[in-house]
């Protein structure tokens, strides 16, 4: 009963390997641990920190903790699944650097993806209205917005390179969630892609 | 070998048109943690729905500290509705037209399974302070008799609130092979010091009252009313929550306009309390109160194994779900979590959901609409997973 999966988490879903033992951290309603399940075997455990979320991963038989990537990745032992995937979730973390720390000693690899706040219409929108930038992708305002670390692709690409972690694969994200090859450090997706797909590993 | 017949209550059963159940006796010594043994041992169970031909639907659930078997059904000595009728009955999230529900009464208690207040068959009187110590394990140890007895190998999920819970980690981790899913309801591993605390205060009011006569109570025909009485009213506030109590009560005088200067009941919470208390002594044994507090105070699912909880779960094969809430200050949230952190690290399949509720601890036994999704949602999966 896999229903058609949201474009940018197939291309995710392409990332992981067959049989993995994958964690998605921020699960949601448990669609792309249920889709991995079912294509590739996968051994899935997900966290999410809403309740109705939660309940839909139960009852879809999806083992879930319910919780908050920012204080409960200290509890999982090192290297204890072969792929952590953090989708559209880096951004709403108190510490970025210390959730991509541990998405990396969990998981043997790590597919990140993320809103990317370089793109033109968010430099437009700053640019016009000189308030901060409200866009289709980034609908929130300023008080209540989750997205509490918003970064460029550049920011996230720099971030890696301090923290040692290697960027493997990278995928710019368009408006509907398709998604292209990038090159990370390139300046055109950083400005064109609506965000992107990262699979990392520890150097 | 082992017979089956009508359970004996310590109370007279004043409803008569309640199903009692069953009480299976059991003839061979039962030796305990403690290294004692009682014979023969009674074990008396409520069941509803149906077992299936494949004995696959079997769902196993543990009450808590002054629960017992009567979880979906009038009880018989109280006329009461089921403690969990909320939760288990036809179409319910445990839904007995699919699934075969039992509950035993546990081992120390007064509902018909050997406690301190049955005769010992030695000495011809009642157990009293000689009944010994017994353990969570033990108590589950007689439903495993239970089940064998039942010829149910593995039930399909064990699920239990309180101590009930506390069951259900024994059951995952001493029966893996046993426990198809493990549904542990506001529990923990280890009973805490606070809680050790506020048991002792109620062991200590029953056995401060004149009338509990060092146990003997039975043989003099009293019993420790005001004791247990108080012991009931001490426990009954750390089931709720100062949020709750302030709703339901705040500072409401009862029956009266103003306070009398007195020591009367002026405010609600307080006759509250005292009717908690009394309608307690009604149905439960004092005795049977200092044993089982004493085997909660006992859990520590660790120490069994070298201080190391993941090592407890190490063969566990069961799905885990465990579900915590979020005023519950008697088995917080952090005490859950630390099961299915532990749970975790061996790689088991574990769920672990928080429930928001402002009613503390007892939410598990009330109209929580979040927890009976979640439950429905587990168990069908489960069903579903094993074709049961």
């Amino acid at each position: 009963m896999t229903t058609a999966l949201r474009p940018d988490l197939a291309a995710i879903a392409e990332m992981v390997p067959k049989a993995a033992r994958v964690l998605d951290i921020g699960c949601g309603d448990g669609a792309l641990l249920e889709f991995l399940a079912a294509t590739k075997g996968v051994d899935g455990r997900g966290i999410e920190l809403s309740q109705q979320n939660v309940n839909a991963c139960v009852a879809r038989g999806l083992p879930v903790m319910q919780g908050d990537a920012d204080t409960d990745l200290v509890e999982y032992p090192s290297g204890a699944f072969d792929v952590v995937i953090l989708s559209q979730t880096i951004q709403a973390t108190r510490s970025p650097r210390t959730v991509l720390g541990h998405l990396l000693r969990i998981g043997r690899s790590a597919v990140v993806s993320l809103p990317n706040f370089g793109h033109w219409r968010v430099r437009a929108s700053l640019f016009v209205s000189g308030r901060m930038p409200r866009t289709h992708a980034l609908s929130y305002q300023l008080y209540d917005t989750p997205n509490i670390h918003l970064c460029t692709i550049a920011d996230f690409v720099a971030l890696a390179t301090e923290t040692g972690t290697r960027i493997e694969r990278a995928l710019a994200l368009d408006e509907k969630g398709g998604s292209r090859a990038m090159r990370a450090d390139a300046w055109g997706p950083n400005i064109l892609a609506d965000g992107a797909i990262f699979l990392l590993r520890r150097n | 070998m082992a017979g089956v017949g009508n359970p004996k209550f310590l109370r007279p059963v004043a409803h008569t048109d309640a199903d009692v159940g069953h009480a299976i006796t059991f003839d061979a010594p039962f030796t305990l943690d403690c290294g004692k043994t009682i014979a023969p041992l009674t074990v008396a169970y409520m069941t509803y729905g149906t077992l299936n031909a494949a004995k696959s639907n079997a769902v196993l659930v543990c009450h808590a500290l002054t629960g017992d078997q009567f979880v979906a059904s009038d009880h018989p000595v109280t006329g009461k509705p089921g403690w969990w009728d909320t939760m288990v009955g036809p179409g319910k999230p445990i839904d007995t037209d699919r699934f075969f529900v039992l509950c035993a009464n546990v081992l120390g208690g007064c509902m018909g399974t050997t406690g301190p207040a049955e005769i010992c068959s030695a000495t011809g009187r009642p157990y009293g302070l000689d009944f010994p110590l017994v353990t969570i394990r033990d108590m589950v140890r007689a439903q495993a008799l239970l089940l064998d007895a039942l010829g149910i190998e593995k039930v399909l999920s064990v699920i239990g609130g309180s101590m009930g819970g506390m069951q259900v980690l024994q059951w995952a981790a001493s029966f893996p092979e046993r426990v198809v899913s493990a549904v542990p309801i506001a529990c923990a591993a280890r009973h805490s010091a606070q809680n050790i605390a506020f048991h002792e205060v109620g062991r200590q009011a029953i056995m401060a009252d004149p009338d509990w006569k060092g146990g003997t109570y039975q043989l003099h025909g009293t019993q420790p009313a005001k004791g247990l009485a108080v012991a009931r009213m001490a426990a009954h506030i750390t089931y709720l929550s100062e949020a709750a109590l302030q709703r339901k009560f705040g500072r409401s005088l009862q029956d009266r306009e103003q306070i009398s200067f007195g020591f009367g009941p002026d405010f609600q919470i307080e006759s509250y309390l005292r009717h908690q208390g009394s309608a307690f002594v009604d149905r439960f044994d004092a005795n049977s109160y200092l044993y089982i507090t004493r085997a909660m105070d006992y859990f520590d699912l660790a120490a069994e194994h070298d201080g190391v909880l993941a090592r407890a779960f190490q063969r566990a094969k069961s799905r885990f779900l465990i579900v915590s809430f979020t005023s519950d200050w008697l088995f917080p949230t952090a005490e859950n979590k630390h099961v299915a952190h532990a749970l975790n690290a061996t790689a088991a399949i574990v769920s672990f959901v928080e429930i928001a509720t402002d009613r503390g601890h007892d939410a598990f036994l009330l109209d929580e609409p979040e927890l009976f999704k979640t439950i429905r949602g587990f168990l069908n999966a489960v069903a579903v997973t094993v074709g049961a």
